[in-house]
């Protein structure tokens, strides 16, 4: 039911990001969701002149996502939280809170989405 | 000069919420702005698990209260849109009514707020005495000052009575006669511009690039508005997006201002075509599929997004906020600035922490 939709992979990931930079899309946000086998599905959202273009993504939770906070900026606000909410890694996050944007050094569990998962404790 | 870190907040006199940002200063320039967030994040979307999705109605509506019923309004369309249900048409005339009359009462309630981060106290009582006369409406219409609680999947709960309409139409006109009253203060006086022209300006560039949202981005020159998508009643109503080419706080503040008496107008448009008819569809079964809807808060555009199995509990509800938005154009305001403009700036994006930390 969402419209607009393009799929992509790891690999084109950054390349389509920058081709709607490129074609004057707005990065409105990513929308993430748990579905289930350690896979989530990430689908970036881009607007230009009121309609919606999103980009859907399905990662496997372990592995590292390419950050695109080099080619929108203010993608490194909802990739932090990502990391907080879903445990997914970005890679080359322009400024990483590294899973401490909304917790604490002693939070030892992430208390918020569906996915609840322990923190590697600190040594 | 040495550089130094200076703390704005978690406590700060000019924010009601828990908003930090670490400012790298030298002299009393500020080179560079660093933001923390989670000091009360409240992990509402999580609620999804907990609570059915019509009890989500009351979750949503608690991310923030100055716009708990556009919220529940943008919530309730994505559910009707996935289950296939047709809202009648007065419920989405009535829906139009409440928003608009939120967005004057946040409107009102973020100028006041801004005279005083400046200074300006009287101006601020100003403000927010004219705010009550919304309140008061709220509350004689829906029970409520603030959490509304009108929306439900299909329609809305309560109905607005002939003699309900004339009170509003005389209550709005006296608020609109009144905010124009104090029109040439907020616009046109020494102390108000002297702090907000020229000062945290966002380039349209800047705005467009950074993802900048709602009055944020209209007072740099890009008109954009998702009430232009049309959804409730305004496909019936007149309005074009309120911009501002200079990208300041003072554009910012001329938009929020506009926007006030823009939203006094469409209140009156729309009781004028309110139609008859039933105030809810029937809701049966449980939503299936993914949806995305969008409205426009008084902070800008809020975006929720949905995904549901057949069950009662919804496997996600997303919910990006304006504020969450406009922390990154923050971010490119504050450079440059002075230490003692650093308020008013932050003030002039309409900081909502319980948004941001919903």
């Amino acid at each position: 039911m969402i419209e607009n939709q393009i799929d992509i992979t790891l690999e084109s990931l950054v390349g389509e990001v920058s081709k709607m930079k490129s074609d004057g899309q707005r990065m409105v946000t990513f929308s993430c969701t748990d579905i289930g086998d350690g896979q989530a599905d990430i689908i970036y959202h881009f607007d230009k002149n009121e309609v919606l273009t999103n980009l859907r993504l399905t990662v496997d939770m372990d592995k590292p996502v390419p950050s695109i906070s080099g080619v929108y900026f203010a993608a490194l606000l909802i990739e932090n939280e990502l990391q907080d909410q879903f445990d997914i890694k970005f890679d080359g996050l322009v400024l990483d809170f590294g899973r401490k944007l909304y917790l604490d050094d002693e939070v030892t569990i992430i208390p918020m989405c569906n996915n609840t998962k322990a923190m590697k404790p600190k040594k | 000069m040495a550089r130094t870190i200076i703390p704005f907040g978690p406590q700060h006199p000019v924010l009601p919420e828990p908003l930090h940002v670490k400012l790298v200063v030298e002299d009393e320039i500020v080179l560079e702005a660093i933001p923390a967030l989670g000091y009360v994040h409240r992990g509402l979307e999580k609620l999804a698990e907990i609570r059915d999705y019509h009890q989500m109605i009351q979750v949503v509506e608690r991310v923030c209260g100055i716009c708990s019923n556009i919220h529940s309004m943008c919530y309730c369309q994505g559910i009707e849109e996935i289950m296939g249900i047709e809202v009648p048409r007065r419920a989405e005339y009535l829906r139009t009514i409440w928003s608009e009359l939120h967005r004057m009462h946040s409107h009102l309630l973020w100028l006041g707020l801004f005279a005083d981060a400046f200074g300006f106290e009287a101006l601020f009582m100003q403000f927010w005495r004219i705010r009550e006369r919304i309140m008061d409406i709220n509350e004689a219409t829906t029970g409520s000052r603030v959490i509304t609680s009108v929306n439900i999947v299909g329609g809305v709960r309560q109905d607005l009575t002939p003699e309900m309409c004339s009170w509003i139409l005389s209550e709005v006109d006296t608020a609109v006669k009144e905010i124009k009253e104090i029109q040439n203060t907020i616009l046109n006086d020494y102390t108000v511009c002297a702090r907000t022209k020229g000062v945290g300006v966002l380039t349209k560039e800047q705005a467009y690039d950074l993802g900048a949202a709602g009055p944020t981005l209209r007072g740099s020159g890009v008109a954009s508005d998702m009430r232009l998508l049309k959804y409730a009643a305004f496909d019936k109503l007149d309005f074009e997006p309120i911009v501002e080419q200079d990208g300041d706080c003072y554009a910012r503040s001329t938009v929020r201002f506009r926007e006030t008496l823009q939203s006094a107008e469409l209140v009156k448009q729309a009781i004028a075509g309110l139609p008859q008819g039933d105030l809810a569809a029937p809701c049966k079964g449980n939503p299936e599929g993914e949806i995305i809807t969008r409205v426009e808060q008084p902070r800008g555009e809020c975006l929720y997004y949905m995904k549901g199995s057949g069950k009662k509990f919804l496997d996600r509800v997303r919910i990006r906020t304006p504020t969450f938005a406009n922390v990154p154009p923050l971010l490119a305001m504050l450079p440059n600035c002075e230490l003692a403009d650093v308020p008013v700036i932050i003030l002039s994006i309409d900081p909502c922490i319980s948004c941001t930390e919903r």
